[in-house]
């Protein structure tokens, strides 16, 4: 073999199978190096980075002091470079350029920064660098010099840090309580006032004359309602008196001295003192708060739960309308349905529908559900409320409908397959003991495909986690003021719109002024929807494989 | 049995009533499942047609032609109106005469509601009428004496006890005095007049065959509000003696002037600067033997129609050249009406209009779409003036013996037809025809482009590109997979490639938005020699294999090739990237999108390659998985047999296997392509979502479920846009129907065919 030539090599085939090979390789490569890149941008995003401080002069600039995270380096050619207006010496066709996130959008303008590798000088990390996560304008770093309360300086030099730690912890405490204040409490409020709005409407269109009984009755309830608003408005006011007591200053790269209200400060780390340990804790921390917290700032800054918990609600409605549906048609098409070409027809077009773009069912979903079912509910059940709509208007119920149509053929076949490999003996064994047909299908037929279900139905929800562009139009928005789920009857409110992880990816990542500062965090979204995905499809293979060897074993 | 039951048993005695009603019992329980399962399978086969019907359902009322039906009719002394209009309502029209009366009535009966008197002159008579853009409400008077009186009509709403009330009155945007047109005093023969909020433009032509113009240019004080200046320009054209002008029309923004001649010849003025008109251009609109019946500005003020007399309506534009010279051209022709056209009534807010010929007959025209509506008899006479309602779903007649009629038109969606959706359209301003997309649009008199064909190019660019990727890869990753693979490496390959599958479409969108597309900018040249390196660098690989020591090769068993190829492919991947900057140096003067620029490619950063790339990415595995099936469940004899004849494993796989499982392959991709053809997120996300037709790489484009996906949200219900991504989301489910069904039909034979073999 190995004397062979070169064109009885080629005459063999066997480069062909090669190439063949190669496009495996380049497949998983492709996907591998795909998660991967996703994990290490997504999960990179928590580790608390070392803050450098570096010296840098342009050429015929003054040198100046950068404060920031090291985020990218690229080699980039000379004509490029001359294109950003920076000319490289005569000779050198090419140089490194760093990004460097220096935060401090307020005063800065930009938090990126794009820096030349050849002006860079002395790069330091110092210990004493404070990075400080705010609740507007991002991150921001620079020297802590002073703890002040109400402008006086409580602490300054090295017992700042200490007394800030305390004293931040108060106004975090501060916030937290103000936050459920305005978001239960008022909320309360509000919902109870719309009831009673809403019932005066009513009592108009029953024709009932104002200063009736009932009127009054209302009137009444609206006082309470409205006295119980003042109580809470007083509360607000002494808790934000409260938060706004203290403030830091920090000294930043170009020597300013800023002054930030602690009410506006989430956390402030000393990444550069922390040891690897205090780091890990750090980035627990951290991941926590990204899958426990709200949004901010556009949604480009804090956490995803209410994306999270989008997605989640949504797909176990569509679920729970999926499955009965979906195993009820495969049920009739396999088992009562005279098989024919009728059936067959029907059999090409429920394969068919996977087929069909997303899009089209959320066209579909936003016509029919939305305005034709939708619009006709809200005349008949909240007429109180028009023109403001209920139901008529995208909301959970009409994305999960939809998803649900979209994923009914998902579940159709793979219950379809799980009861044609059942082997007609199990059956004829049971109909010859005298059980009916229901029977058979009930207590043999149906047990033994419940797998292949659960399959289908993995699969399905895998599939309307991950679907977005049907989604746009029947219910996701990019930030919803109230969870689907609270403490106000009916408890769970279908009507609402939710956010999604999807369309928050989309969302975040094109839709937002400042993209590059936003780009870690849709990473993040991006590994965790992939993660969920992946863990619910290595399910759905995993029961499939089991199945099957199954039945391999009782067909043996 | 029965005998045996004489021993004692927990089931009772057959025929004994509780069996029976046990029995019976199950039996319900039986039909019940029965007719349960059947209802609920019929109900889920209903909802996927439902889907298809329910499009069909929407779209469908696009492409339904105009109804008209009589409302209420009255007689009036219409005193032989030389002009009518119609408010939005439907419920309040004027009439005006050449007697310079102005009756405001009642649409519905004709009664009298107000019969404001005009301040006319007492020294001098009227002797032509005029009215303005329909959209503003100004009309004029021109008197013999070479003077005019402008005014306009106005209409003021209020609610009292909610309900609607109407005040008509007349204002007079040039102030109550007349105009003088003709310092010189002469008769005004015929008159145009145009205002708004700045300038008046009275044009008007002499009995002595001079053509003057006006503009008078208000001037607000800046201190009080009440105070004006009215600052006048006149222009002079005398015209040859011969010429028997019969219609003069000055367009809305005052910028143009239209002379039509007894002779067919239409004159195109320029008067931008109203102290030195220009004359643009004179052409013969008519053969010889027709005539110029009527003439009328379409909305928007830059289109006319001219109506003819032998029935035919032209629409005419002016047409930009190479050389930035107007020219008119006559760009459409609606020739369903046989007799002269005597009256032209334009929607205000479409670019549609009404056409009466003189026996009476109407027809509803609308131009984009060069769709005739609808031709019916309205009157018995041609003597008629007739008015449009503003929303366009009234038309108010009035004979000239006084026969007044309401008739409600009931035409929704002129904009489309199968010309304006798929074929070119010289749209207005535009110097060729063209196939555009563009919805909407700040402006009120926006002519609305709804080509469906720029879209449909981009999802065929799209998928295009896609399977340009993701063919090759699928299809030999198939047939490795399936026939040279060793069992244990497939076990880890199919996972992944159904993790591939599962990987949600808005990931891949968003890496091939903010990742790939950057990245390939900057690395252009690297791409590029991926792309060529790969295969090369694996038939290297694999001639180096064969000449490795043989103890090293056997310690990998056969069908391992892949996993000798990964750091291979790693390789190729890293050294390509590192080499770029250097490629770029080297051939490209060190900027690759600059130098495709230079040589005339246009180059956007998100483009169709990236597009390619990933969405190609996203079909691999729909394609590789089927093809993998098919390739496997050829019967194992077929290729056993072959390999005992003598044929090598590869000779097996081209003559007698891919042969064999050809149809399964081609269904694969079919149902790739439906994949690449529905696909929304990908290109929402990685293209620059330009409708532009060019089948450049470099560039991006448009697709269907893009622009459904974008514009969607925002159409408003029922309307003519909405329905037209109603029929975008139809025409989706069309293409991918058809190409599943066959792929669906492929398969099924091929499975027959198996199961023979």
């Amino acid at each position: 073999m190995s004397k062979q030539s070169l064109s009885t090599w080629f005459k063999s085939g066997s480069p062909w199978v090669w190439l063949n090979a190669g496009a495996v390789s380049i497949s998983i490569v492709m996907v591998v190096g795909l998660l991967l890149l996703i994990a290490v941008r997504g999960l990179s995003h928590f580790w608390p980075a070392d803050i450098m401080e570096l010296n840098y002069q342009e050429p015929g600039g003054e040198a100046i002091i950068l404060i920031g995270e090291a985020i990218d380096t690229e080699v980039v050619t000379a004509l490029r470079l001359k294109m950003t207006g920076v000319d490289l010496p005569e000779g050198q066709a090419s140089a490194e350029r760093h990004l460097m996130k220096v935060g401090n959008r307020d005063y800065f303008g930009l938090d990126f920064r794009w820096i030349n590798g050849p002006w860079v000088g002395e790069i330091n990390y110092p210990e004493k660098i404070v990075a400080v996560e705010r609740r507007e304008w991002g991150d921001f770093f620079g020297y802590l010099t002073e703890v002040r309360q109400q402008g006086n300086t409580v602490a300054s030099g090295d017992e700042a840090w200490a007394e800030l730690q305390i004293r931040l912890e108060r106004s975090n405490r501060l916030v937290a309580e103000i936050k459920k204040l305005e978001r239960k409490e008022i909320g309360k409020i509000n919902h109870g006032l719309e009831a009673l709005r809403l019932e005066t409407k009513r009592l108009e269109i029953d024709g009932v004359a104002a200063g009736s009984l009932q009127h009054q009755q209302i009137e009444q309830e609206r006082r309470q309602w409205d006295m119980l608003y003042a109580g809470l408005q007083k509360q607000l006011a002494t808790l934000n008196t409260a938060l706004n007591r203290d403030q830091m200053i920090v000294t930043i790269s170009d020597g300013r001295e800023v002054e930030i209200p602690l009410a506006k400060v989430v956390e402030v780390t000393r990444p550069n003192a922390m040891s690897v340990w205090k780091k890990m804790t750090t980035y627990g921390h951290e991941v926590w708060k990204f899958v426990s917290d709200d949004p901010r700032e556009a949604n480009t800054e804090g956490g995803i739960f209410p994306a999270i918990f989008g997605t989640v609600m949504m797909v176990m409605i569509m679920a729970v309308l999926v499955t009965p549906f979906g195993v009820v048609a495969a049920v009739y098409l396999k088992e009562y349905a005279k098989q024919g070409p009728l059936i067959r027809l029907i059999r090409i077009a429920v394969n068919n529908l996977a087929g069909v773009p997303s899009i089209v069912y959320g066209v579909f979903g936003l016509g029919f559900f939305v305005y034709f079912l939708g619009g006709n509910i809200d005349e008949i059940f909240f007429s109180a409320a028009l023109p403001a709509p209920t139901f008529g208007t995208p909301g959970l119920m009409w994305a999960s409908l939809t998803l649900a149509i979209l994923t009914v053929p998902v579940v159709i076949v793979a219950t379809e397959e799980g009861l044609s490999r059942i082997p007609r003996a199990i059956r004829e064994g049971s109909l010859a003991l005298g059980a009916t047909k229901a029977e058979t299908l009930w207590r043999t037929v149906l047990p033994m495909a419940a797998p292949a279900m659960m399959t289908g139905l993995i699969l399905a929800v895998a599939r309307a986690a991950g679907e977005v562009a049907p989604l746009m139009m029947v219910g996701v928005v990019k930030l919803a003021p109230a969870l689907a789920v609270d403490t106000i009857a009916p408890y769970l409110h279908l009507d609402r719109q939710f956010m999604h992880l999807g369309f928050h990816i989309y969302d975040v990542g094109f839709q937002s002024p400042n993209v590059e500062a936003a780009r870690p965090l849709v990473y993040a979204t991006a590994f965790l929807l992939v993660l969920i995905i992946i863990i619910l499809n290595m399910a759905a293979i995993s029961i499939r494989n089991r199945l099957r060897e199954n039945f391999k074993a009782s067909e043996s | 049995m029965v005998e045996q039951s004489s021993q004692a048993s927990v089931l009772p005695a057959p025929g004994s009533p509780v069996a029976l009603r046990r029995r019976s019992w199950r039996e319900f329980k039986d039909r019940l499942a029965r007719y349960g399962v059947a209802a609920g399978g019929m109900m889920v086969i209903f909802a996927i047609v439902l889907i298809f019907f329910y499009l069909l359902y929407v779209v469908v009322p696009l492409f339904y032609g105009a109804e008209i039906e009589t409302h209420s009719e009255y007689n009036i002394d219409s005193n032989n109106a030389t002009h009518i209009t119609l408010n939005e309502y439907n419920d309040v029209a004027l009439m005006l005469t050449m007697q310079g009366q102005a009756r405001f009535f009642n649409a519905n009966d004709g009664q009298l509601m107000l019969e404001p008197i005009l301040p006319l002159p007492s020294d001098s008579q009227i002797s032509s009428f005029s009215k303005g853009a329909s959209a503003t409400g100004v009309f004029a008077y021109g008197f013999t004496d070479g003077r005019a009186l402008v005014f306009k009509q106005e209409y003021k709403i209020s609610y009292p006890n909610d309900k609607r009330k109407i005040t008509p009155l007349i204002e007079f945007p040039a102030g109550e005095e007349l105009v003088v047109v003709d310092p010189q005093g002469k008769r005004l023969q015929l008159l145009s007049v145009q205002s708004n909020e700045e300038q008046t433009t009275v044009a008007g032509l002499t009995a002595d065959n001079r053509l003057v113009i006006n503009s008078l240019v208000r001037e607000q004080d800046f201190m009080d509000e009440d105070l004006f200046t009215v600052e006048q320009k006149t222009a002079e054209i005398i015209l040859a003696d011969n010429l028997t002008a019969t219609y003069l029309k000055v367009d809305i923004d005052q910028r143009e002037l239209y002379l039509v001649d007894a002779d067919g010849f239409i004159a195109y003025y320029d008067i931008t600067d109203t102290e030195a008109p220009r004359l643009i251009q004179k052409i013969k609109a008519v053969p010889a033997d027709v005539d110029i019946t009527a003439i009328e500005f379409l909305t928007g003020g830059i289109s006319i129609l001219v109506g003819r007399s032998d029935g035919q309506i032209d629409q005419w534009f002016p047409v930009r050249d190479e050389d930035n010279n107007y020219t008119l051209h006559n760009v459409r022709s609606f020739s369903d009406q046989t007799a002269p056209i005597v009256a032209i009534a334009t929607e205000y807010a479409r670019k549609g209009f009404l056409a009466l010929d003189n026996t009476g007959q109407l027809g509803v025209y609308h131009t984009t779409a060069h769709r005739t509506m609808l031709v019916e008899p309205l009157t018995t006479s041609g003597k008629t003036v007739i008015a449009i309602s503003p929303r366009a779903n009234g038309l108010l007649s009035l004979t000239a013996d006084g026969q007044a009629k309401l008739t409600m038109i009931d035409n929704e969606h002129p904009e489309v037809s199968w010309h304006s959706l798929w074929e070119e359209v010289w749209y207005e301003s535009r110097d060729q025809p063209a196939y555009i997309w563009q919805s909407s649009s700040a402006s009120n008199d926006f002519e609305p482009k709804f080509s469906l064909s720029p879209l449909t190019f981009g999802t065929i660019k799209a998928a295009l590109y896609a399977m340009m990727v993701a063919i090759p890869l699928a299809i030999m990753g198939a047939i490795y997979a399936a026939y040279f693979m060793s069992p244990r490496m497939r076990t880890i390959v199919k996972p992944t490639i159904e993790i591939m599958e599962a990987l949600p479409t808005v990931i891949l969108g968003f890496l091939a938005g903010l990742w790939l597309a950057p990245l390939v900018e900057g690395n252009l040249p690297g791409v590029f020699s991926i792309l060529i390196m790969l295969p090369i660098m694996t038939i290297i690989t694999a001639w180096i294999w064969t000449k490795l020591p043989k103890a090293f090769r056997e310690r990998i068993p056969d069908g391992w090739e892949a996993a000798i190829l990964v750091p291979v492919v790693i390789a190729v991947g890293a050294l390509s990237m590192l080499a770029s900057p250097t490629l770029e140096l080297w051939l490209f003067d060190g900027n690759m999108p600059k130098w495709l620029n230079e040589i005339g490619i246009n180059f956007d950063q998100r483009n169709s390659l990236v597009v390619g790339l990933v969405m190609g990415f996203a079909v691999i595995p729909t394609i590789f998985s089927i093809t993998e099936d098919a390739i496997f469940g050829v019967p194992k004899h077929l290729t056993v047999g072959s390999l005992a004849l003598g044929a090598t494993p590869w000779q097996t796989l081209t003559r007698v296997v891919l042969l064999t499982a050809s149809p399964g392959i081609f269904s694969a991709v079919m149902i790739g392509l439906g994949r690449a053809v529905g696909e929304t997120m990908i290109v929402l996300m990685a293209t620059g979502n330009t409708p532009i037709m060019d089948f450049n790489i470099f560039e991006g484009f448009r697709a269907l479920s893009a622009n459904i996906a974008v514009e969607m949200p925002e159409a408003e219900v029922a309307s003519t846009h909405y329905r037209v991504l109603f029929l975008a989301a139809l025409v989706l489910f069309g293409a991918t129907f058809i190409f599943n069904t066959i792929a669906e039909i492929v398969r099924q034979r091929l499975r027959n065919k198996y199961s023979s073999l």
